[in-house]
C-alpha cells in the first residue's frame, strides 16, 4: 500500500457511499470537503473541543482524530442526520428552546453527545450532564443553558416514550 | 492543521505489524486510537513516513482471563475496559481510574495499548500499571518478551520498546483477598490531564497492611513508585496517624518538575494531600464497590 488513494465503501447518515481518498485526508475534511456534510464543524483540529463529534458505528468519535481511510465499512452519522427532514429532534428542539446556544459551532458537538448519553441514561442528573459533556467546551452559554436544555429533552424523551407504550 | 503524507498500512496480524516495523526502521508509527498520535501529526510534531494501522489487526481486542492474571489486549478500547465486568472482578482499580483517561467520546476510540505505549508523562493508566505491577507483553522480530510496567517507562514518550516491537498485550495480576485501591488526580478540570496523579494498591491481611504499592505520575517524566510512604504502611493498622505519617513522607525521595500547566512547588504542595484522600477512598469503600466518579 502507498500514500496514493485508496478506495473506502462506507455509509454516511444511511446513504451508502464509495470514494477515493488520500490516507492524510481527515475524517473531519472528508465530511466536510468531500460531502459538504458541514455541519461538521472543526475548532481546535485535535481532539481538544468537541466541535467535530460525531458517530461511528454507534459511539461517539472526533473527527478530527480519526482518517477518512480507516473508516471503510464503517457507519457514520453527523448531526445532519438528527433532522434529516426538517424539523428539528428533541434534543435539537430542547437547545434550540433553552437557548442552549449562542454562536452554534459548538452545537453539532454537543447534540452528538447529548443524543449518545439520553441513549446510555434517559434520566441523566446534572453532575451525570456536565461529566459527560465535559470534552465540549462552549465559549458564549456558560453551560447553565446547555444542562437545562439536556434535562428537558430528558423529560421530553420520556413522556414520548411512555405515549408510544400506551 | 493538518498531518504530513504517509504511507499507510492496515496489517491482518502481528507478524505483519513487526514486519512493516522493522522495514521501516523506526520512521513508521504505531495507530491505535489515534487520540494522542493524531493530534501529533495534526501539529506535524511527528512526522512518520509510514502509519501501521492496527484497527483490523487480528488478536488484540481480547480481555480475559489467564489463570492468576487479567490480559488485557493493546487494542482493547478504553471504554470496553471500563464497562467491562471481567475487568471490574479482577482489577478494580482499572475500572475506577478509566473515567479520568478522557471523556467518554476519546475513551470510545482510545485504547489500553495506546495510551500505556505513548507513556506521555500526565496519563493515568501508567500509574495504575506500575502499582498493580502490570506487565507488557511486547512483540518483534524474534517473538515475544516480558517487560515489568517498573522497567517499561523510560521517560516522557519513550518506553523499553525496541523500533522493531509493538506492545501486543498487558497483564494484570488478579487482585487478592483483602485488596483495596484508589486513583486520585489534581487537575484543572475533570478529565484533563493529570497535572499529579495516584494510583494506590494496598493488600490488607486482618487489619494489618501486608503489601502496598503506591505510583505518581504528572510530577515527572515517568511514573514513580512513592516507597517512603509504602515503608510508613507496611505492617501497620492504617489508622489516622500512620495515614497522615504516609502522605507526609511521600514526597521524599522524588524530584517535582516545573511545565507550564503547574510549577515544582504546587506538585510537591498537593501530592501528601492526594496521597491522604487516596488512602481514605480505598478504606473506606468495599472492594466491590466503584467510585461516585463513575459515569453513565
Amino acid at each position: 500500500m502507498t500514500a496514493g488513494k485508496h478506495k473506502i465503501e462506507l455509509t454516511v447518515n444511511g446513504r451508502r457511499l464509495q470514494r477515493d481518498v488520500e490516507p492524510r485526508l481527515l475524517l473531519s475534511d472528508f465530511l466536510r470537503g468531500e460531502l459538504r456534510l458541514t455541519g461538521t464543524h472543526v475548532g481546535c483540529g485535535h481532539g481538544v473541543c468537541g466541535a467535530c463529534t460525531i458517530s461511528i458505528n454507534g459511539s461517539t468519535a472526533r473527527s478530527c482524530l480519526t482518517f477518512a481511510i480507516q473508516m471503510d465499512g464503517a457507519v457514520i452519522e453527523t448531526v445532519e442526520s438528527l433532522a434529516p427532514r426538517g424539523p428539528l429532534s428533541v434534543i435539537q428542539q430542547a437547545f434550540h428552546e433553552h437557548h442552549a446556544l449562542q454562536c452554534g459551532f459548538c452545537t453539532p458537538g454537543f447534540l452528538m453527545s447529548t443524543r449518545e448519553l439520553l441513549a446510555r441514561d434517559p434520566d441523566p442528573s446534572e453532575d451525570t450532564i456536565r461529566r459527560a459533556l465535559s470534552g465540549h467546551i462552549c465559549r458564549c452559554t456558560g453551560y447553565v443553558h446547555i444542562v437545562r436544555a439536556v434535562r428537558a429533552a430528558a423529560r421530553k424523551l420520556a413522556e414520548e416514550g411512555a405515549r408510544d407504550d400506551e | 492543521m493538518k498531518p504530513p503524507r504517509f504511507e499507510y498500512f492496515s496489517p491482518a496480524d502481528t507478524i505483519e505489524t513487526v514486519e512493516i516495523l522493522g522495514r521501516h526502521d523506526g520512521a513508521a508509527r504505531l495507530l491505535a486510537g489515534g487520540q494522542s498520535l493524531v493530534p501529533l501529526l495534526n501539529f506535524r510534531v511527528v512526522t512518520p513516513t509510514a502509519l501501521i494501522d492496527l484497527n483490523r489487526c487480528r488478536g488484540l481486542d481480547e480481555i480475559r482471563r489467564d489463570g492468576a492474571t487479567l490480559v488485557l489486549g493493546a487494542m482493547v478500547r478504553q471504554a470496553a475496559a471500563e464497562t467491562s465486568e471481567i475487568v471490574r472482578a479482577c482489577c478494580p482499580l482499572i475500572t475506577a481510574t478509566m473515567p479520568f483517561l478522557g471523556s467518554r467520546t476519546i475513551r470510545n476510540r482510545g485504547t489500553i495499548g495506546g495510551t500505556l505505549a505513548h507513556a506521555d508523562r500526565s496519563a493515568e493508566l501508567p500509574a495504575v500499571a506500575t502499582a498493580l505491577g502490570a506487565v507488557m507483553i511486547a512483540e518483534g522480530p524474534k517473538g515475544l518478551r516480558e517487560i515489568p510496567a517498573d522497567e517499561f517507562y523510560v521517560g516522557d514518550l519513550t518506553t523499553a520498546l525496541a523500533v522493531d516491537e509493538m506492545l501486543r498485550e498487558v497483564r494484570v495480576p488478579i487482585a487478592p483477598e483483602g485488596h483495596r485501591f484508589a486513583f486520585v488526580e489534581a487537575t484543572n478540570r475533570h478529565h484533563d490531564l493529570a497535572l499529579v496523579g495516584v494510583a494506590l494498591n494496598i493488600i490488607l491481611k486482618e487489619n494489618q497492611c501486608e503489601r502496598v504499592a503506591i505510583a505518581v505520575i504528572g510530577v515527572g517524566p515517568k511514573p514513580s513508585r512513592l516507597t517512603a510512604a509504602e515503608r510508613c504502611l507496611v505492617g501497620n493498622i492504617i489508622d489516622d496517624t500512620v495515614a497522615r505519617a504516609a502522605a507526609a513522607a511521600s514526597i521524599e525521595g522524588i524530584e517535582f518538575e516545573s511545565d507550564l500547566h503547574a510549577p515544582a512547588d504546587y506538585r510537591r504542595h498537593v501530592l501528601p494531600g492526594l496521597v491522604q484522600r487516596a488512602l481514605n477512598q480505598a478504606l473506606s469503600r468495599r472492594p466491590e464497590t466503584i467510585d461516585d466518579s463513575r459515569e453513565a
